[in-house]
C-alpha cells in the first residue's frame, strides 16, 4: 500500500486526528505540544500519530495536505489547518463547535 | 542565520500588495500579513498562498513560521 492510501486510511480512523510531532503525553516540539493543549481545552478525544516516528508519513503528510508544517489537525479526514488556525478557532470558540459537532 | 527583515522582503517579494510585519530571532519567528491576495480565501487557503511563496525556505531557512493572515478589510476593522 502507498504511503498515501496508508495516510488515506490513517485520517479516517478517528473523527478527530492529529498529526503531531512526539505524543500528546510527551510533543517533541512546542507547536505539537500548543495544540494538544487547546483539543484537550476543548475536551476533544482524539488519536494521534507521531511523525517522528514514521519518516514516510512525515513526508507524507505534507504533501497529501500541501501543507508544509506540523501539526496537522483533521476532523472527519477534512484538514482544518495547522497549530496557527487552530489557536485562532480556539479564540473564536469555533473550534469547540467543531469538536461537539464531531464527537455527538 | 535568517534575520526577520529577510522574511518579510520574501513575502512581500511573492504576494502581490501584502503588508508584512515579522519579528522573531533567527528561528522562531511571528508574521502578521495583510494581503488582499487574501479575500475569499479560506485561513487554509491564505496560510498555502504564503507557504508557496517561502517555497523552499521552509524546508531549510527557516524553523518555525508562525502567521497570522488578514484581508486589507480584516486589518482596518482590527486596527493593524
Amino acid at each position: 500500500m502507498s504511503v498515501q492510501d496508508r495516510i488515506k486510511e490513517q485520517i479516517v480512523s478517528e473523527k478527530i486526528m492529529l498529526y503531531m510531532k512526539g505524543t500528546p503525553q510527551f510533543p517533541q516540539c512546542g507547536f505539537s505540544g500548543k495544540t494538544v493543549q487547546i483539543l484537550q481545552a476543548c475536551g476533544a478525544r482524539f488519536g494521534a500519530v507521531d511523525v517522528l516516528a514514521d519518516p514516510e508519513i512525515r513526508q507524507g503528510i505534507k504533501d497529501y495536505s500541501n501543507w508544509p508544517t506540523i501539526p496537522q489537525l483533521y476532523i472527519n479526514g477534512e484538514f482544518i489547518g495547522g497549530c496557527d488556525i487552530i489557536t485562532e478557532l480556539y479564540q473564536k470558540g469555533e473550534l469547540q463547535k467543531m469538536v461537539m459537532a464531531a464527537q455527538g | 542565520m535568517v534575520q526577520p527583515e529577510q522574511i518579510k522582503q520574501w513575502i512581500e517579494a511573492g504576494l502581490d500588495g501584502a503588508r508584512v510585519t515579522v519579528v522573531g530571532d533567527g528561528h522562531h519567528f511571528e508574521a502578521v500579513i495583510v494581503s488582499p491576495a487574501f479575500d475569499d480565501k479560506s485561513m487554509v487557503q491564505q496560510h498555502q498562498l504564503v507557504y508557496q511563496v517561502l517555497g523552499e525556505k521552509m524546508k531549510e531557512e527557516i524553523h518555525a513560521l508562525s502567521m497570522r493572515t488578514l484581508t486589507p478589510e480584516q486589518a482596518a476593522q482590527q486596527g493593524e
